[in-house]
């Protein structure tokens, strides 16, 4: 396909200014979504796109707009946030975006900030993303508001709309939507009671929508070029282009803009296949937060939809691909670290739960698994499985159901030889 | 007692927050920009300009990994443990660092030179492994690259 999100991308050299992003074609779609159309259109459009939410949980963006209540001045401004919390380990296409075209992705979230009849915005920032991304975007907001995109009467329009940044300061949890509300309003990133939602009560009690990089990114496409041209692009059912990534022992891992749709073989073709002398064994298609698919789900769009049907989550796309000198039950050990340590603590099946698992898969690796150990650990997975708040918790788990499913006999080797089989090779 | 430098850069903070609460992670950060960490009479003296009381505000800066609520060193070394620098032997490396620093993860070197910390997946996944020296992270790590960082003091610019 053409590129589509990555056509501006310039492979070793800065990112293209204002004045360059303009001349091929940038902020055009602004200017058409204020002059020649209402917000409530725009918001049409993004609905007729069917453009899902690219952040891991794939709700259509348009519908989530949809759900902002009637205006209402007592309940004014009305607030974006651009999640940049990028957090999901193996993760970093919104990086790649804003760190390649910060236009693209402020032209999205002016344009998004149009459709929801918003005044103000913010872009969350994780912590770590401070130079750059954050000082690349920072860069291009200034241009952008010297420009008049950004600020008072844009385009003429009379409608005002300001973009503010937020640096977090580290936790997984801010990346939940109503964590990062909490994280925003000055507090401990935990969830909240949900309804209401955040359209309808966000931060500061404000209606809010919450969109990801990507999702942002591809409204400057969707606006131009229409909705029909954005559901034809894709291989399977859901549509678009979407930024894949790659990484492990691959030959290429990176970044790469395929149609939604594109399977895992597909996938791992772009990246040169694997590192010689390396073989397939796993990969978590859309980071850390979901299934491992083994050799013989290769051929299966990595989508929304086709994933769903075989029980599985996309997540953010970005593949983590496992060879055969990596022990699955010490990958799945390290995401429960991971999961242990990030859990914010609010609900007991996760703060208490979490650290158990870890502790039981440190026994296996440390040549201390029982047998029973496999059922407990499912047993576990299952205890904390729709009991929380937040679905940061369930993502938490399915790596362990998943890989006892698929990867059984590993742990049994842990347990009948005391020792990790991988050891000495990793 | 916050110096006047640092009191100015609170306040700006706050002037651009949605309310005094919303600025106590901006503030959090701006002090720790200052000394590197957060101490106790720091919580309570940022608690009284965010009219927050200090367990309130010492609520927020335990929670967030980036604020640091113990003295750190000079330099903050953040080995990313995530899961594809795991499976390109992060741990290694981090064993490495631990035995040519002469500390353990968590640690400060006796010169408070170097503090040696884990760090969740910095999303450079692939230029795994990775870790991050203050502000700025490094990519495609070898042992070699290691040394080569440690002769030279950590000092990385950015």
């Amino acid at each position: 396909m053409e590129p589509v999100l990555t056509k501006n991308f310039r492979k070793g050299q800065p990112p293209m200014s204002l004045r360059e992003y303009e001349a091929a074609g940038g902020y055009q779609a602004l200017r058409i979504s204020v002059r020649e159309h209402s917000p409530e259109e725009v918001v049409r459009i993004v609905s007729d796109s069917n453009l899902r939410g690219r952040g891991g949980a794939g709700f259509p963006t348009g519908q989530k707009w949809q759900g902002l209540p009637p205006m209402d001045k007592s309940a004014l401004p009305r607030l974006v946030i651009a999640n940049l919390d990028e957090m999901e380990p193996g993760t970093f296409k919104d990086r790649y975006l804003v760190e390649n075209d910060p236009h693209q992705f402020l032209e999205g979230l002016i344009i998004a900030g149009y459709a929801c009849r918003s005044e103000l915005a913010y872009v969350f920032i994780r912590g770590e993303y401070l130079a750059p991304p954050a000082d690349t975007i920072e860069r291009a907001l200034a241009e952008a508001r010297d420009a008049g995109y950004v600020g008072r009467d844009i385009l003429g329009s009379g409608w005002n709309y300001d973009v503010h940044i937020h640096m977090s300061a580290g936790r997984y949890m801010c990346g939940e939507a109503m964590g990062i509300l909490n994280a925003m309003e000055g507090k401990r990133a935990i969830p909240r009671t949900k309804p209401p939602y955040e359209v309808t009560s966000g931060a500061w009690g404000k209606p809010t929508v919450v969109n990801n990089v990507e999702t942002f990114c591809c409204l400057p496409h969707i606006i131009l070029n229409g909705p029909g041209w954005f559901r034809k692009i894709g291989k399977a059912k859901d549509v678009g282009p979407k930024i894949y990534g790659i990484s492990g022992r691959v030959k290429r891992p990176g970044s790469y803009e395929l149609p939604m749709g594109t399977t895992l073989r597909e996938l791992l073709d772009q990246a040169g296949g694997m590192l010689n002398g390396y073989q397939f064994k796993a990969a978590l298609p859309g980071g850390a937060s979901t299934m491992y698919l083994d050799d013989s789900e290769m051929d299966v769009p990595l989508e929304f939809e086709s994933l769903k049907e075989i029980h599985c989550y996309f997540g953010t796309g970005t593949a983590i691909v496992a060879d055969h000198t990596t022990c699955i039950v010490g990958l799945t050990h390290n995401l429960q670290q991971f999961y242990a340590r990030e859990s914010c603590g609010w609900c007991t099946p996760c703060r208490d739960g979490l650290p158990w698992i870890e502790k039981l898969y440190r026994d296996q690796e440390e040549g201390r698994g029982q047998p029973g150990d496999p059922e407990l650990l499912m047993e576990l997975s299952r205890s904390v499985h729709g009991n929380t708040f937040c679905a940061l918790a369930l993502g938490a788990v399915v790596s362990i159901e998943s890989s006892l499913t698929k990867f059984r006999s590993e742990y049994d080797d842990h347990i009948r030889l005391h020792r990790c089989p991988f050891k000495d090779q990793h | 007692m916050l110096t006047d430098a640092e009191r100015r850069d609170i306040e700006s903070e706050i002037a651009a927050s949605w309310d005094k609460r919303a600025a106590s992670i901006p503030a959090l950060r701006a002090l720790q920009a200052h000394r590197g960490w957060v101490s106790d009479e720091a919580i309570r003296d940022i608690a009284a300009m965010l009219e927050m009381s200090t367990d309130e505000l010492d609520a927020v800066a335990t929670f967030y990994n980036l604020i640091y609520r113990h003295p750190v060193g000079k330099h903050v070394v953040k080995v990313c443990d995530g899961a594809v620098c795991w499976i390109l032997g992060s741990q290694n490396l981090m064993q490495y660092l631990e035995q040519k620093l002469g500390i353990t993860s968590g640690g400060t070197t006796a010169d408070g030179m170097v503090t040696l910390l884990p760090i969740c997946c910095v999303g450079d996944c692939d230029h795994a492994p990775v870790m991050m020296v203050d502000d700025t992270t490094i990519r495609d790590l070898t042992p070699g690259r290691i040394d080569g960082l440690i002769t030279s003091g950590f000092e990385v610019g950015g």
